[in-house]
Order: C-alpha cells, then sequence, then structure tokens
C-alpha cells in the first residue's frame, strides 16, 4: 500500500547547533564565588553551622589577620616558599636535563626509561623517613623529597616533549649541516616547550602536596606545620586561615606559569 | 658540482625499496625523478643528500662551489620544514647564524633571498600568518641564503593548491634559469617535470629501479604549450608511468584484499 509522501509545509529552517559551547562568565565566577561565602557566613550567624565544627568566614578573616600583624604567618610562608623553590628548581633541572638525555640519546632512553617506571609511581612522602635518616630532620631532607617527587614528572613530560618534536624540523637543520648543539638549543627545546611548561603545572602542584606532607612530618615553621598545629590545638579559626594561605600560594603558582607561558609561547 | 650514483641500493628492514640505481646528476642541469607513490623517491633524495646511508652502493660528488657556498646541498621540504617560532627572517637567519658570516653579511644575505622570493615585506611575520605558497617560498628562500652548489627538492609544490602551484611553478623556473642551479626535483607530477627539467629520470615501481632517462631536448626557458617535441617526450614519459602505477595500484590493492583491509562484504 503507497502511504503519501511525508511534506513539509513552508517555515524557516529551526536551528539545530545550541549547546555544547560553555562561554566564561567572569562575574559569575565572581559571584557564586562571593555568594557561597555569604552563605556560609549566615549559616554561622545564625547558628545553623556550630563554630566548633566550623568557624565563620568572618572569623577566619580574623584569625589571618592576627598571623599577619604577629609577624607569624610571614615566618610561615617564607619557610615554605623557601622550601617550595630549593626543591622545585633542583628536580626541574634534574628532570630537564635527563629528560633531554632520555628524548635524544639511545644509551639513555631504556635505562632512563626503566628506572622512571619503576620509581615513578613511589609516592614520594614515603621516602622522607630515609632522607630524615640520610639528610637529618632540617631542611635539605625536606627539600630532597620535594625535588624527587618533581623531577620524576619533569623527565617524563620532558622526553615526550622531545619525541614530538618534528623529526622532519630535525632533519631540515642537519640538512643545513647545523652543530648538533644549534639543533639542540634552536629546534628541539623550543618544540619541546610547550610539554615541558604543561609538565610544570603538574610538578608544581606535586611540589606543594609534598611541602605540606613534610611540614606535618616535622618542622617547626611552614604553612604545614602552622596547619598541624592549630588543628593540635583545636583552633579551627588558624587551620582555615592557613588552608586559605596554601589556597591563594596555589593561584599565584598558577599565574606565574600562565604568564610564563604567554611570553614564551607567544609564537602559538 | 655533480652527484654520481654508484650502484644504491637500499632496504628498510625487509623491504627491498631501491636497487641498482647508477645515476648521475651534471652541474648546472635540474634532473626530475618521477615514478610510482612509494617507488623509493624521498629514499634516493635522502640519500643523494646524505641524509640516510644506503645499503649498498655510494654517491659521490665532486666540482666547484658557487662563491659564498655555505653547504654545498640543501633540501626544500615537501611540508616546508619551518619553525613555528620563528619569523620568516628569523628562519632564513637559522642557517647563518653558525657559519662564520659578520652580522653585516648575514644580513645581506636574508635581505637578498627574502627580495629574491618576494618575502621582503613580510620579514617579521610567522610562518602561521603564510598563506602556503609563501611558506614554501620562505623554505626556497632559507635554501638559497647558504648559496648551495646542488638543490635536493621534495615534491616542494605537492602541498599546494593548483593555482599557486602553476605560480611557484614558473617561479622556480625563472630562478633555475637564473641561478643556473644543479638540482634534483622530485615529483609525482609530468607537467612539473617537463616544464622544469633538463634530464627526466622515471624510477618502477618498488623495488625502485631506474627504468629509462630521457632528455628533453627543448631549453627550459623556450617551453611553449604545444611545442611538437615537448609533446612527444610527454607521450613516452606518460607511458612509462601509467604502467608502472596500474601495476603498483594492482599490487596495493590485491596485498589489502588479502589482509582483509577492506573488510566484509567486498
Ligand atoms: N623510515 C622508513 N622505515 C621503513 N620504511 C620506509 C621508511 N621510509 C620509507 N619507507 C618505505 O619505503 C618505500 C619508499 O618510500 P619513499 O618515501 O622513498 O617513496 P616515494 O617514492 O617518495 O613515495 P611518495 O611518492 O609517496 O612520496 C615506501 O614503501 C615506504 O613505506
Ligand atoms: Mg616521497
Amino acid at each position: 500500500m503507497a502511504s503519501e509522501p511525508r511534506r513539509l509545509s513552508r517555515g524557516p529552517v529551526p536551528f539545530r547547533a545550541r549547546g555544547f559551547a560553555p562561554r566564561l562568565r567572569p562575574l559569575a565566577a565572581w559571584g557564586s564565588f562571593l555568594g557561597a561565602i555569604l552563605l556560609w557566613q549566615a549559616g554561622s550567624s545564625s547558628g545553623a553551622i556550630p563554630a566548633l565544627v566550623l568557624p565563620s568566614p568572618w572569623e577566619v578573616l580574623q584569625a589571618l589577620w592576627a598571623l599577619a600583624v604577629s609577624g607569624e604567618l610571614w615566618r610561615h610562608v617564607a619557610a615554605s616558599l623557601q622550601r617550595l623553590l630549593a626543591g622545585w628548581t633542583l628536580g626541574t633541572l634534574a628532570g630537564l636535563l635527563v629528560g633531554l638525555a632520555v628524548g635524544m640519546f639511545t644509551w639513555a632512553r631504556s635505562p632512563g626509561i626503566a628506572f622512571v617506571s619503576a620509581l615513578f609511581p613511589i609516592p614520594k612522602i614515603a621516602l622522607l623517613p630515609l632522607f630524615i635518616i640520610w639528610f637529618g630532620i632540617g631542611e635539605p631532607s625536606k627539600v630532597a623529597t620535594i625535588a624527587f617527587g618533581v623531577f620524576f614528572p619533569t623527565v617524563i613530560n620532558t622526553f615526550g616533549g622531545v619525541d614530538n618534536v618534528s623529526r622532519s624540523l630535525i632533519r631540515m637543520g642537519q640538512s643545513f649541516d647545523l652543530p648538533t648543539r644549534s639543533i639542540v638549543r634552536k629546534i628541539v627545546l623550543p618544540g619541546a616547550l610547550p610539554a615541558i611548561l604543561s609538565g610544570f603545572r603538574i610538578s608544581a602542584s606535586i611540589a606543594i602536596i609534598l611541602l605540606i606532607a613534610a611540614e606535618m612530618i616535622g618542622a617547626e615553621y611552614g604553612v604545614g606545620a602552622l596547619v598541624l598545629a592549630a588543628g593540635n590545638l583545636y583552633q579551627i579559626d588558624q587551620l582555615l586561615a592557613g588552608v586559605v594561605v596554601l589556597s591563594l600560594l596555589g593561584l599565584c603558582v598558577s599565574a606565574v606559569l600562565s604568564r610564563l607561558e604567554a611570553w614564551l609561547l607567544a609564537w602559538r | 658540482m655533480r652527484l654520481e650514483v654508484s650502484q644504491v641500493g637500499h632496504r628498510f628492514d625487509d623491504l627491498v625499496v631501491l636497487e641498482g640505481i647508477e645515476l648521475s646528476v651534471e652541474a648546472g642541469e635540474v634532473l626530475a625523478l618521477i615514478g610510482p607513490s612509494g617507488c623509493g623517491k624521498s629514499t634516493l633524495l635522502s640519500i643523494l643528500g646524505g641524509l640516510l646511508k644506503p645499503s649498498s652502493g655510494a654517491v659521490f660528488r665532486e666540482g666547484e662551489l658557487p662563491e659564498g657556498c655555505l653547504v654545498p646541498m640543501t633540501y626544500v621540504f615537501q611540508d616546508f620544514a619551518l619553525l613555528p617560532w620563528r619569523s620568516v627572517e628569523g628562519n632564513v637567519q637559522l642557517v647563518l647564524e653558525d657559519q662564520p658570516l659578520t652580522p653585516a653579511e648575514r644580513g645581506d644575505r636574508v635581505a637578498e633571498v627574502l627580495g629574491l622570493t618576494g618575502l621582503g615585506d613580510f620579514r617579521a611575520a610567522y610562518p602561521r600568518q603564510l598563506s602556503g605558497g609563501m611558506r614554501q617560498r620562505l623554505g626556497i628562500a632559507r635554501a638559497l641564503a647558504v648559496r648551495p652548489a646542488v638543490l635536493l627538492m621534495d615534491e616542494p609544490l605537492s602541498a599546494l593548491d593548483a593555482q599557486t602551484r602553476s605560480l611557484l611553478l614558473e617561479e622556480f623556473a625563472a630562478l633555475f634559469a637564473r641561478t643556473r642551479a644543479t638540482a634534483v626535483y622530485v615529483t609525482h607530477n609530468l607537467s612539473e617535470a617537463l616544464r622544469l627539467a633538463d634530464r627526466v629520470a622515471v624510477l618502477s615501481r618498488r623495488p625502485g629501479r631506474l627504468k629509462d632517462l630521457l632528455a628533453i631536448p627543448v631549453p627550459a626557458a623556450e617551453r611553449a604549450a604545444g611545442d611538437p617535441a615537448l609533446a612527444e617526450i610527454e607521450g613516452r614519459l606518460w607511458e612509462l608511468i601509467r604502467d608502472e602505477a596500474a601495476a603498483a595500484d594492482k599490487e596495493l590493492g590485491d596485498r589489502k584484499l588479502s589482509d582483509g583491509e577492506l573488510g566484509d562484504g567486498v
């Protein structure tokens, strides 16, 4: 039985490509953040959130202010920043060197990949006791833990980046008789830079985690020590003030890295 | 400078790609290398330029270098091989920076080759801001900056659209005529070979052997469409490559079928 052909009556073509394109709204970002804090404050003020469980944002701010004016905060932050910078720089430099070698030389490749694969999965904080035995309870053991934790992801990202540099660019350099050091400096390194820089984001967050963990295990000063001591004394407002400082620290690191990327990768 | 290919053969593991290639490239001539896809043209060009060690045989070079020659043999690449993080000027500078030149000499060379390729107004642009044709002109500028004795070109036009291709083809012809360059020009395209080459080497399908070597009797500058001598050569070349291409195509198809690459129901 032949059915009637289906027929569309005249009308505009319907738009069908809606959605799947989220946009950024800075106002919504700040607004939602502020809203959550106001809600929290309202909960605390009305007594719905007991102060013993969670102090109000205002109290946290006051604790932060008190720490700042007493000078206590800066001593903690300075101690943490020093460890972070020393450990991250050390781990990054070593990681870049090893990563480049693994990426470029046959002699380094298989041994390098074997060692990295075996050691990368170890949670590096487990090695802190060993480093304390080797280097003592002071700064070097903490710095070593951070450096060690930063080293592996840096190696992995660097040699991945080197692997991804187009072989045809390297052959181009060779076909113009460029010396090896120029090929490394002008072709391989810039080509691997995007991967190296995105590795910095990972290694920086690992460094902060290890920093706080190491400071909780044994340090007089440092944001980790501050948070731990406040917790032991049930000073939840101070504890949260420390957490706020950590959030700010993370934001600063991320902003610095974004700047670095914008500057070094302007050609993209 | 002249190149002499002596009994060159090459294999990648078990795959024999080239066999018994015996060929010379004379000073001042443009030699086109044509043959079906996968027959080993790029492989032979890499061997010519010292970027690949042949499994057997050798390539010899001898003869006079042009004045100011810094690198005897350079390449022009199919994919341009430009550094995206360097400007037009920087990409040319790259190949001069390690050479014993004064900054002024370097600047002169950069200006000269950018002028020659019509890129003078784009010194500060980055490769991503250039059209395909301009990118390849930059590839040429970079190759010319070291005043090579031999230019090795691997399908320099095949990544470009048809209009750009014919424009650049004429530029190549003018360039070769003016610089009296020695060049080996790999192409799929008969008309490129017929426009530019003094001689055309035809490779057979893999394993690539030298199937024929034809001289084009009309000087490149005097070639015009409809020239009976050119038409005759074109006919012969077309016959040579048509058989090879058809056979290569059939082999490829047979292999795909036996590998089940075409899937069920074919
Ligand atoms: N590095 C390599 N390792 C293994 N096999 C390769 C390698 N390079 C090329 N081949 C193979 O060698 C054969 C010849 O390759 P080549 O690139 O020289 O061919 P071609 O004539 O330039 O082809 P096309 O016209 O497609 O550019 C091909 O079958 C290719 O798959
Ligand atoms: Mg090829």
